[in-house]
């Protein structure tokens, strides 16, 4: 792979924390990089010179506080918001020329769930980016979209109206369907608000398995006790990215209460959870 | 009293239009049908999307679109004719390929011109969306009623005809005929192309259609530009709110819009059954609406309308998953805990 100057240039004079992580790999290697983003709703900046590089095969928490820019991150790297500065690359190449290989599971608000479509057609959505214009899905595509359902246990639901199905069985849905992209790099918007701990446990399960086929996960996350176990990297976010790096190395207190400013009534807690670890 | 109910003959109602009086009312039928048909199928994705209101501000601002056009294409034509024979056509009379040609770019370029003005007032002030939607058709058909009257010998609309059209005109239109063989009135054969190629649109683009109208997002993942599609969309809406305008309207076209798909989706949630029942209403409501005028001796596309609306109101009472019968004969049977456990489990769906 031959890489871009500019690029190469940038890399040698941006900080090690961005690029600490994926030295030594190839373009094509990063699933996922970012150099200088910055987005603004109303001239109001709400990621601001965010620079990442992340690499592959692991399981990545996205941590900071409500208004954080978490979602935004994430739309951003989609293509779905203009930018204001910066680029966003996907296994070398600029996001909106390999969205093929991301697999996404949006907020479960952004939908509509009254609309007339059952379990089995949303899942079946996830393999209308490989089928392209004009196919239809075939028989390969149907059994992929129910091992899909039956991974996330929701097989028996496949015939159910989208309406009538509980936060967590919805939030489930959404997860078999960005499964059934089968893609390289999947990002995630609080896959676990709403879910039972019993679901949340065999997502999690399902997740790793993933990530030991090879694949990249990124996932927002609210709960700070239970991030430090799930995931393999942090990245702490707050407009900025206030750090990035092996979650044993980037959960501390300091760092933590530099995210989330000082907003002691969350922080108590995972104060205490921080503490229980050194012990 | 009895001067207030028409009478009431079977023959005349019924059984004239189907036999007898077939060359006339068959067109009637043929033309309210299609109208409903392309009308009801684009306006499920207007349901889907939460847009009921864009296609009202669409079917309103298409008319200083139809207005400009016309004045255009008039322009273009005396030009030509002054060119030619020296001397200057009035026109006006019939509407030529020229002005068929013009009206659809008129009603496209309005379209687009809608959707983006409601955007741009939306997204650059602190206006919510319906009130620029009320700014944005309101100007907009202000500025072709106002265009119509100023240029009211240049510009063949009726302002009647704009409110709320005529179907029963198709039926002393000359005949649109191909290599000398008439085929159907000319504003048929033009409702049925735009029918036709709108069901084929969706069957062709069912996928891109229904996954940026769910979730954008993903369909953007997918290459689909979910903006385009959008756009494109609203372009269309407004090719067939024009080619239904004579028919129909400014104000009818968009119970025409919204009645099948909102009747359609109070019967099945799979979108394919949707949009087939949404066709079936359109022609079920064509056909009891053409009874109705017969009887009533009244505007067609009005009775199409509360016919439609009366189907609507069926299903509402009837409609199996979710009518207000069965909710009625649920709540009788759970009489002792019946508002507990509604609030808690809502007798509708599985
Ligand atoms: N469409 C929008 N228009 C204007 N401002 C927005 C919009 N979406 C988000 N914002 C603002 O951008 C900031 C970041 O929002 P974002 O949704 O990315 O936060 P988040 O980290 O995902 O928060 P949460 O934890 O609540 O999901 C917030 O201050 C929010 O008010
Ligand atoms: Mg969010």
């Amino acid at each position: 792979m031959t890489s871009d100057p500019n690029i190469e240039a940038v890399r040698s004079s941006s900080g090690p924390l961005s690029m600490r992580w994926t030295q030594g790999l190839s373009d094509a290697e990063i699933p996922l990089e970012i150099h200088d983003l910055t987005v603004a709703y109303h001239h109001k900046p709400v990621l601001y010179g965010v620079d990442l590089a992340i690499p592959p095969g692991k399981l990545i928490g996205v941590i900071g506080p409500n208004g954080a820019g978490k979602s935004t991150l994430i739309k951003s790297i989609m293509g779905l918001l203009p930018t204001d500065s910066g680029w966003v690359r996907l296994f070398g190449k600029p996001n909106k020329k390999n969205l093929g290989r991301v697999g996404y599971v949006p907020q479960r608000e952004s939908v509509d769930w009254d609309f007339p479509v059952n379990v089995m057609d949303v899942v079946m959505m996830g393999r209308y980016g490989k089928l392209g214009l004009f196919r239809r899905p075939g028989k390969k595509d149907r059994s992929i979209a129910a091992a899909c359902l039956e991974k996330v246990h929701m097989m028996p639901f496949a015939d159910r109206q989208i309406a009538n199905l509980s936060g967590g069985q919805q939030q489930r849905v959404f997860l078999a369907r960005a499964l059934a992209q089968e893609s390289d790099l999947y990002l995630m918007d609080e896959p676990f608000a709403g879910v039972d701990a019993a679901t949340e446990s065999s997502i999690i399960d399902l997740l790793h398995t993933l990530r030991k086929e090879g694949k990249t996960i990124l996932v927002v996350h609210h709960d700070l006790p239970t991030a430090r176990n799930y995931f393999d990297m942090l990245i702490l976010l707050n407009m900025r990215v206030v750090d990035f790096g092996p979650t044993k190395e980037v959960f501390t207190y300091e760092k933590l209460q530099k995210t989330y400013g000082g907003r002691l009534t969350i922080l108590s807690e995972v104060a205490d959870a921080v503490r229980q670890t050194k012990a | 009293m009895r001067a207030l109910i028409p009478t009431w003959d079977w023959h005349t109602i019924f059984v004239a239009p189907w036999t007898t009086d077939f060359a006339i009312y068959g067109w009637i039928f043929l033309m309210g049908f299609l109208v409903c048909a392309a009308c009801g199928l684009a306006g499920n994705y207007l349901i889907l999307r939460r847009m009921a209101l864009v296609g009202d501000a669409i079917s309103h601002s298409v008319l200083p679109g139809l207005a400009i056009a016309f004045l255009a294409a008039n322009a273009w034509r005396t030009g030509m004719a002054a060119e030619v024979n020296g001397m200057v056509d009035t026109g006006g009379q019939e509407p030529g390929m020229i002005h068929g040609f013009a009206m659809f770019t008129g009603a496209m370029v309005a379209g687009v011109v809608t959707t983006l003005m409601i955007e741009i007032i939306h997204k650059h002030t602190r206006i919510k969306q319906d009130a620029a939607i009320g700014i944005t058709f309101s100007t907009l058909f202000a500025l072709g009623v106002v265009l119509i009257s100023v240029y009211a010998d240049k510009v063949d609309l009726d302002a009647d005809c704009v409110l709320h059209g005529e179907i029963a005109f198709v039926s002393i239109q000359p005949f649109f005929s191909l290599s000398g063989v008439e085929i159907a009135p000319a504003s048929v054969v033009l409702m049925g192309l735009v029918a036709i190629l709108t069901l084929g649109l969706i069957v062709v683009f069912y996928k891109e259609l229904l996954v940026s109208s769910f979730d954008p997002g993903l369909a953007s993942s997918m290459g689909i530009h979910a903006g385009f599609v959008h756009y494109a969309l609203m372009c269309w809406l407004s090719v067939i709110v024009v080619s239904a305008f004579e028919a129909v309207g400014a104000i009818l076209v968009i119970a025409m819009l919204i009645l099948p798909g909102a009747t359609a989706s109070m019967l099945s949630t799979r979108f394919p059954v949707v949009l087939s029942l949404s066709l079936l209403h359109a022609a079920v409501s064509s056909i009891l609406g053409l009874h109705l005028a017969i009887w009533l001796n009244s505007s067609t596309a009005g009775s199409m309308v509360v016919a439609g609306a009366g189907l609507f109101g069926l299903v509402w009472l009837f409609s199996p998953s979710q009518g207000l019968l069965r909710r009625w004969v649920w709540l009788r049977k759970n009489k002792r805990s019946a508002l507990q456990a509604e609030s808690l489990h809502p007798p509708y769906g599985c």
